[in-house]
């Protein structure tokens, strides 16, 4: 069939290798069940029976035969094991300076937010040629975030983030959909990736309603919600300071290590007695349900950015 | 062989179907061969219902909008096909009607070890599926066969109790059906039946109860979890109290995956009969092919993350099941080898069960071999959640299970039945359900790795043509299914008399007259010859 | 237990010659008895595995929450429970033994013996339930929870400690489940004790009965630990 579609367009850095890689299982696949299906078919008609009384002689088995058919799959396999691992390794993590947009699904729409304020539904504005990174989260039940063109797809839960990248090399539009089956319109949480010329994305940006960043609007929040009160720039007060720690090791008061990642950040915020920080108290309150999944993006944007800050010189007696 | 008699019988030699009469010699009855009977109506029954909605979602589908029903009706559906397919047809179909009936016969023992167990196991069954009728009735349930949480233990607003605790009790029936197999597989094999003797439907049977005997009752605990956080909304599973929907998948896959080997192992069984009958040959490799089924058991115990690869699991937990994954397709490429092998230099014809049996080969090793998509960490990224798997599965479910349990039927009919059926309807049915089911599942392949997902009640409209070729196909299966339902309901009444062993085959069962009176041997028989002696000087019948 | 086929029955050779029609002989049943009470047990491991796993991930996570919640329950009426029920297996065993034995005086006093134990512990059990409801420490349906005990989790630890109390309820309420299946069990053989059905060459029922009582003891000796001593008065 003339231009009928075997796959999808192959629009991101990978969808390429992903392809290839289909290609030599679809190989295999019809590799054998062709000769399977022409083994038969040859017995079938070779060995038929033409006699009422025939009696074939048994044939007990062969281990050579059944060393060989063991040996050969199983290299197969581990062939395809291991191109399959590596290719899902080398595109586990984002490359860095990846574009970092934070992604919140709920019955039945996507919400997207650009680190520079824009707010989109169901659709999302990418320039060509950047690594995006999507940090994703759910305000009700799992969802999934899929873009055939780019070959990822990934989980969106609740109560938790996941993450994807990708790399869009093509201009155009192409298919967002949602994978993991979420209620009465889970076929109506679809949605578009619309990938720009650079200087296009920039003018996208800038023009529309805007509103401020992602990070501006997480330091409001960080005021507004008292966070300034304890968590002061100097560590003098009873919480410790955010300067320099997003991204770092942090020592908790049972002797436990764990990296400020966003996964910690967002705990601390709704279940701040879950990891205390060596040398302090548990007093913080919990915003649990005082925060929206949004706000709490936003907030995080902002600590990664104190994250960036050098902290300053620690008074004695803290830490 | 001795040709059929040409009058109709007055007076049939007792057998187990003429031994009493009445709904309550039936209803009460301890014998394996009427309960296995009961099954085969009761699972025809649920196979009818599932099939229906089968249906409908294909009509459905046919426009890009949806062509018959709402969204959340399109929801429904998918669901209780799923569940009633899986727990109410595959699940039980080859061990309950075909285990139930054979065991006890090629061991050679007069019943199961426990009776009453079977005939309990056939009522809960029963009440099982009433619960499950009655939540069908009463509004469905919508949270797809899988019962992923948040969505079926928080936000769904649809029966997800009542098919809760039908599901938990119909896993019952299942644990008792394992239980009856392997103490009778361990305990009543006839004087010189040594392990190695036993018909390789036999290993099929015992590797299959061991899943249902240690996989079922986690399925139990994690429904019955559910249920509970279902109706007191307590979060165990929900991540606004501090649970884990992970966790439900964890537990839920522990037991589902292993479920899919009970699907298929037994067929597989069937399949090395009817090879070994119709190639008029012992099985190639016999135990490799016995050893093959105990490690799909064992094996896939081991796979239930390849479930969970894009859920944000550890990479290094993909790597594990991934590798685990690959590994359990080696014994089932084995046994297709093997039995391709049985054919080299045998005396092959082509009667209905063959071609049951062939057609299972090459859509199972199908089916099979598009797992190595799923099993692959980055393929399965692209696939996942899409018409590839749904194509995948229906691949091994219905043309693997389906066809090893049609095949079953036609080759045992005559036994459980003392009838024939005839050979031209029945290859022809098969035929039709050979192209039919390519038809329909075949795009679904070409459907998945273009990117549309599954569950949609809807989808855009680049993807019509293929969903339209997909219920064109399915149309010709569903005519497929319905011919033999009519032609063995006809031999029952009107098909010639079944001599003990018309097909010449090996097996203690053949060794019994058509249908087999209740006791089923008159003496205990000694086996003395290994499986599939064809080869040898066929033994005096007694 | 000897997995060889059956021998050709010899005449007079099972003695009651009572066995099941599907048997060849009376120890060819035992055996079928044994190794299918055996694999249910397999069963129930499976089962209440699935539970206990959910349990150990959650106290893992949130052993603050856990810890309290343990301090609420009554360590002297669990310990109390776990005496009591393994004196209920005490007079079980003896019971097999005297079935055994053929002493079937003893064979009833036991049973009934070890239906009273059972009783008792389902009374305390009952007792601690309700205990539950005044402190309205019930997941769902009386969940209040006052005083100091659990204070020091709230906010956010309070909802680990419903998910606690969900699995004291969930475990033990399942455990219950079986106890009283078990108690309508041993009432069956009592009656059938009474009327002299168990000899010395058929006592396969109570032996079955036996290990699944057994079997019933043995869950509550581990959820006796995890769930009543990981709050101790360490």
């Amino acid at each position: 069939m003339q231009g009928f579609p075997f796959q999808p367009e192959q629009a991101s850095t990978i969808a390429r290798s992903v392809d290839y890689l289909y290609f030599f299982i679809t190989a295999v696949t019809l590799f054998f069940t062709g000769i399977i299906f022409a083994t038969i078919f040859y017995f079938m008609i070779r060995y038929r029976r033409r006699s009422p009384d025939e009696k074939p002689k048994a044939i007990e088995g062969s281990l050579p035969l059944e060393i060989m058919w063991t040996a050969i799959p199983t290299l197969i396999v581990a062939l395809i094991f291991v191109w399959g691992s590596t290719l899902y390794f080398r595109n586990a993590e984002p490359p860095r300076g990846s574009m970092e947009i934070f992604v919140t699904g709920k019955q039945w729409m996507w919400k997207i937010e650009h680190p520079e304020g824009q707010r989109e539904i169901n659709e999302l504005h990418v320039p060509v040629g950047r690594p995006v990174k999507l940090t994703m989260t759910s305000e009700d039940v799992i969802h999934d975030f899929f873009v055939p063109a780019f070959r990822v797809k990934k989980d969106v839960n609740p109560g938790r983030y996941t993450s994807l990248w990708f790399q869009p090399t093509k201009v155009g539009t192409f298919h967002l959909f949602c994978a993991q089956y979420c209620g009465a319109f889970h076929a109506g949480m679809i949605g578009s990736v619309i990938v720009m010329e650079p200087d296009e994305y920039e003018r996208w940006l800038s023009g529309g309603v805007a509103g401020e960043s992602m990070e501006a609007a997480g330091e409001k929040l960080f005021q507004a919600n008292g966070c300034i009160t304890c968590h002061l720039a100097d560590g003098k007060g009873p919480a410790p300071s955010l300067l320099g720690v997003y991204g770092q090791p942090v020592h908790l008061t049972d002797g436990q290590t764990v990296t400020a990642d966003d996964a910690y950040v967002r705990e601390s915020i709704l279940l701040p007695r879950a990891k205390i920080v060596a040398g302090y108290t548990p007093i913080m309150p919990s915003y649990q349900g005082q925060l929206t999944e949004e706000q709490i993006g936003n907030l995080i944007a902002y600590i990664r950015l104190l994250g960036k800050v050098q902290a300053k010189p620690q008074e004695e007696g803290k830490q | 062989m001795s040709t059929a008699t040409l009058e109709p019988r007055v007076h049939a030699p007792r057998n187990y179907l003429n031994a009493d009469y009445g709904w309550k010699s039936w209803l009460f009855t301890l014998d394996h061969k009427r309960i296995a009977l009961l099954y085969m109506v009761s699972v025809t029954f649920f196979f009818i219902i599932g099939g229906s909605f089968a249906v409908l979602m294909r009509i459905h589908l046919v426009e890009p909008q949806g062509a018959l029903v709402q969204p959340e009706t399109y929801n429904k559906l998918f669901t209780m096909h799923g569940i009633v397919m899986i727990f109410f047809f595959l699940i039980p179909s080859i061990p309950a009607v075909l285990g139930n009936f054979l065991v006890p016969l090629m061991v050679g023992a007069r019943d199961l070890a426990f009776p009453k167990l079977n005939l309990l196991s056939w009522y809960i069954y029963l009440v099982g599926g009433m619960f499950t009728l009655y939540a069908g009735l009463a509004g469905g349930v919508d949270t797809g066969w899988t019962f992923y949480t948040p969505y079926s233990s928080t936000y769904s607003n649809t029966q997800v109790t009542a098919v809760a605790i039908g599901v938990f009790i119909t896993g019952f029936s299942s644990i008792l059906t394992g239980l009856n197999f392997i103490v009778t597989i361990h305990k009543m094999r006839a004087p010189g039946l040594t392990w190695f003797r036993m018909p390789l439907f036999l290993w099929a049977m015992y590797a299959t109860s061991i899943i249902m005997v240690l996989g079922t009752p986690v399925l139990a605990i994690t429904i019955f979890l559910l249920a509970l956080e279902h109706l007191f909304h307590v979060g165990i599973f929900s991540p606004a109290l501090g649970g884990d929907p992970l966790l439900f998948q964890h537990l839920f896959w522990f037991y589902s995956h292993p479920a899919v080997y009970i699907m298929i192992l037994p067929a597989m069984g069937v399949v090395s009969e009817i090879i070994a009958c119709f190639a008029r040959k012992r099985i190639f490799g016999y135990k490799i092919v016995a050893f093959s089924s105990v490690a799909i058991a064992v094996l896939g115990f081991l796979v239930w993350g390849h479930h969970m690869f894009v859920t944000g699991q550890s990479i290094y937990e993909g790597l594990i099941f991934s590798l685990l994954s690959f590994l359990v397709a080696i014994p089932s490429a084995i046994k297709v080898f093997n039995w391709t092998s049985t054919l080299y230099k045998g005396s092959i014809s082509y009667d209905a069960p063959m071609l049951y049996a062939l057609g299972f080969i090459g859509l199972f090793t199908m089916g099979g071999l598009t797992g190595l998509f799923l099993a692959s960490l980055a393929t399965d990224v692209h696939l996942n959640g899409t018409y590839f798997i749904v194509a995948h599965f229906h691949y091994i479910m219905v043309g693997g299970a389906v066809m090893g349990y049609l095949g079953g039927i036609h080759f045992w009919w005559p036994k459980i039945s003392g009838r024939k059926y005839p050979n031209g309807w029945a290859a022809l049915a098969a035929a039709i359900i050979f192209v039919g089911f390519n038809l329909t599942f075949f795009p679904q392949f070409l459907l998945g790795y273009l990117g549309m997902p599954r569950r949609y009640a809807f989808y855009p409209a680049e993807f019509q043509v293929l969903n339209v070729m997909s219920s064109a196909g399915a149309t010709v299966l569903g005519v497929g299914y319905l011919i033999p339902l009519i032609y063995l309901m006809w031999s029952m009444r009107y098909g010639p008399v079944a001599e003990s062993n018309p097909w010449g085959a090996t097996g203690l069962e053949w060794k019994t007259p058509s249908p087999p009176p209740t006791e089923n041997f008159p003496e205990i028989p000694v086996v003395t010859e290994e499986a599939y002696a064809y080869a040898e000087e066929e033994a005096p019948l007694d | 237990m000897t997995d060889a086929p059956a021998q050709l029955e010899h005449a007079g050779h099972s003695g009651h010659g009572d066995h099941a029609h599907q048997f060849e002989n009376m120890e060819q049943q035992m055996e079928a008895d044994s190794l299918g009470i055996w694999l249910f047990l397999v069963t129930e491991i499976m089962f209440f595995g699935g539970v206990f796993a959910a349990y150990a991930i959650y106290r893992w996570l949130y052993f603050a929450a856990f810890e309290g919640g343990s301090r609420i329950l009554d360590i002297r009426l669990g310990a109390a429970n776990t005496v009591v029920l393994l004196g209920s297996s005490l007079t079980m065993a003896l019971s097999v033994r005297s079935a055994q034995t053929g002493n079937r005086k003893a064979l009833v006093w036991l049973l009934i013996a070890t239906m009273i134990l059972g009783g008792a512990f389902l009374g305390v059990k009952a007792y601690e339930y309700n205990q539950k409801f005044v402190e309205h420490v019930v997941p769902s349906l009386d969940w209040a929870p006052e005083g100091a005990a659990l204070a020091h989790l709230a906010p956010g630890g309070l909802d680990h400690a419903q998910l606690y109390f969900f699995f004291y309820f969930a475990m033990t309420g399942l455990h219950a489940i079986h106890m009283i299946i078990g108690m309508g069990l041993l009432l069956w053989l009592v009656l059938g004790a009474r009327k002299g059905k168990f000899t010395p060459h058929y006592f396969a029922p109570v032996e079955v009965v036996g290990l699944y009582w057994h079997f019933v003891d043995i869950v509550w000796i581990f959820l006796f630990p995890l769930l009543y001593l990981i709050g101790g008065r360490y």
